[in-house]
């Protein structure tokens, strides 16, 4: 009896002392995360009483003058994350496609792995591939005949206006999309892969073609798979620092095209974080950390609502 | 026998691999009416119903040889349009499946495939498919909502109303209730007694009541061959099989 109450008391000892771990490590993550945002604050303090939420709409960039604006780094962000967006969302789902329903099964493993391989070369190496062999074949060849084609069609005209110089805004983002597929399509290939075979067999049953059963009935059924597989692509964009740093040619002047060269946030810190010599400077490169975090937040916020409003519009099992 | 049957089996082997599933099955499946396909797992009844419309066509390293004639046309000749002949040979399958999308649209999404109909057509065809499954009294007001949403015995006479509505000439049924309740199962089954007017039927069925109450025509298979086929009735109470009648008295399988 004694020894049972006693086996009883450790074991609710033990329950105490795991929850209590549990806790504190749950925790421990909001702490962080708290940490990181009142010290970015805290640091970017000096820059948001000089210049307010003008900041956010102002395209100065001039450290010698002492006045600063992240309009263009937020566009050059936004811009180059939604360009690779355009390109890696259509090609991820061919390859995800291909890889649950076309490929030879023999193919579908290496096929796979090899794509998953993508996701772990290091940013710095498509950066010096960006910059040294692909920029200049863009510039020589594709950039040129992009402006022939469009030049008389008014709005793309002047989309691709310019100079083409290789580096720029297009550049980027077609770097950051080769960067981004391997995430998409590997998390769209297993939301695909899950998908009971009898549903897709219901709908070849009715006489759809490959391409029907996957557009109307796996997409929308996995579809909430595939917005988390895109935001985790345009999260890893939004954030993508060393090779965009390397093609975007770190301009700070606005952009009127897409073969302009220009900056994204996390290449305009990377860069002058060791030059700024004086508080301002350093407080505003702060600040523009500070809207990185806000945009990645609100994009994430943005993906759970829109996942909220389909759910909705299929209107039952919440 | 032969003079109208719907699809006639002639012959057919079917291998997974070096696995041979059906051994030289010979068949008639007649016009109109309800074909039941009784045996223990794994004796290749649902195997034979997925020749009838290919579906093993999906999965590398599955083979038919022979022949099955629909319409006298034979479906296994390499060239044949696969997505024609899956409109006509319609099937249902053993858990319910509705697609993710509303009660009207997964019926419309497959008339849509083949028929170009308006507005008014359309809603007039998803009513009449309803009907058929006789469903329509429980979703008339709430067609928009999901088709995720209703019952299991609701989803599967959707899914029902769903392959009737794309007008096949004949409607395969792999284990159609094996998911549901005993209400919904003698709901479908009542459908069954409806649909054979306008279709022919092939069920696979591991429930020999089942087979006795919907079936005209049954057929018995044993590890991959037709051990038996004749008229319900004859093969429930005389079957001239030793094997057929230890399988329907229960003492095996």
């Amino acid at each position: 009896m004694t020894t049972q109450a006693a086996r009883l008391k450790q074991q609710q000892l033990q329950d105490v002392v795991f929850r209590g771990a549990t806790r504190f490590f749950a925790f421990l993550v909001l702490a962080i995360l708290a940490g990181i945002i009142i010290s970015l604050c805290i640091g970017a303090w000096p820059s948001i009483k000089q210049f307010g939420l003008g900041f956010l709409v102002s395209d100065q960039w001039n450290p010698v003058t002492h006045v600063f604006g992240g309009r263009n780094s937020i566009i050059g962000t936004l811009l180059s994350s939604l360009i690779a967006l355009l390109i890696a969302v259509p090609v991820s789902f061919g390859i995800a496609i291909f890889l649950t329903e076309l490929a030879p099964v023999w193919l579908r493993r290496p096929f796979g792995i090899a794509i998953e391989l993508l996701a772990g070369v290091p940013s710095i190496i498509y950066g010096i591939w960006g910059l040294f062999i692909f920029a200049p074949w863009f510039g020589d060849n594709v950039q040129p005949w992009l402006q022939r084609t469009t030049h008389d069609i008014p709005l793309l005209g002047t989309l691709f206006d310019g100079p083409p110089m290789g580096i720029g805004m297009l550049t980027s983002g077609l770097i950051l999309s080769i960067m981004i597929i391997p995430y998409i399509s590997s998390v769209m290939r297993d939301v695909f892969e899950v998908v009971p075979a009898m549903l897709k067999e219901s709908a070849y049953g009715l006489g759809c073609t490959t391409w029907e059963v996957m557009w109307n009935v796996v997409l929308p059924f996995t579809r909430s798979g595939v917005i988390g597989g895109v935001m985790l692509g345009l999260g890893r964009a939004l954030g993508e620092t060393m090779a965009i740093t390397f093609v975007i040619g770190n301009s700070h002047s606005s952009i009127h095209s897409l073969f302009d060269p220009g900056t994204s946030i996390a290449a305009t810190l990377a860069n002058e974080f060791t030059e700024a010599s004086d508080d301002l400077h350093v407080a505003s490169l702060i600040y523009l950390g500070l809207l990185l975090f806000v945009i990645t937040f609100v994009v994430l916020v943005l993906s759970k609502i829109l996942l909220l409003r389909l759910q909705k519009g299929d209107g039952a099992h919440s | 026998m032969s003079q109208n049957a719907k699809l006639a089996v002639k012959n057919l082997n079917f291998y997974y691999g070096n696995f041979h599933a059906l051994k030289n099955i010979n068949l008639d499946i007649l016009e109109g009416k309800v074909t039941a396909f009784i045996g223990p797992s794994g004796c290749g009844k649902s195997t034979l119903l997925r020749t009838f419309n290919r579906m093993y066509d999906l999965y590398p390293k599955l083979r038919a040889e022979g022949e099955i004639l629909l319409n006298k046309e034979n479906i296994l000749r390499s060239g044949i349009d696969l997505n024609m002949l899956r409109a006509k040979v319609g099937m249902v399958f053993q858990k319910p499946t509705p697609f993710p999308m509303s009660i009207y649209d997964n019926i419309a999404f497959g008339v849509k495939l083949y028929e170009s109909l308006s507005k008014a057509d359309m809603d007039d065809r998803v009513e009449w498919a309803l009907q058929k499954a006789a469903l329509w009294n429980e979703v008339k007001d709430k067609l928009k909502q999901s088709g995720l949403g209703l019952s299991g015995g609701q989803q599967q006479r959707l899914c029902i109303a769903r392959a009737v509505a794309v007008k096949p000439e004949v409607l395969l049924l792999d284990e159609p209730t094996s998911a549901l309740d005993p209400i919904s199962t003698a709901h479908v089954e009542e459908l069954l007694h409806e649909l054979k007017r306008d279709y022919t039927i092939a069920i696979v069925t591991h429930n020999m009541q089942q087979a006795a109450r919907v079936s005209d025509y049954t057929a018995y298979m044993y590890l991959g061959e037709l051990i038996e086929v004749g008229g319900t009735d004859t093969i429930f109470t005389t079957p001239k099989m030793k094997a057929t009648e230890d399988y329907i008295t229960g003492k095996f399988g």
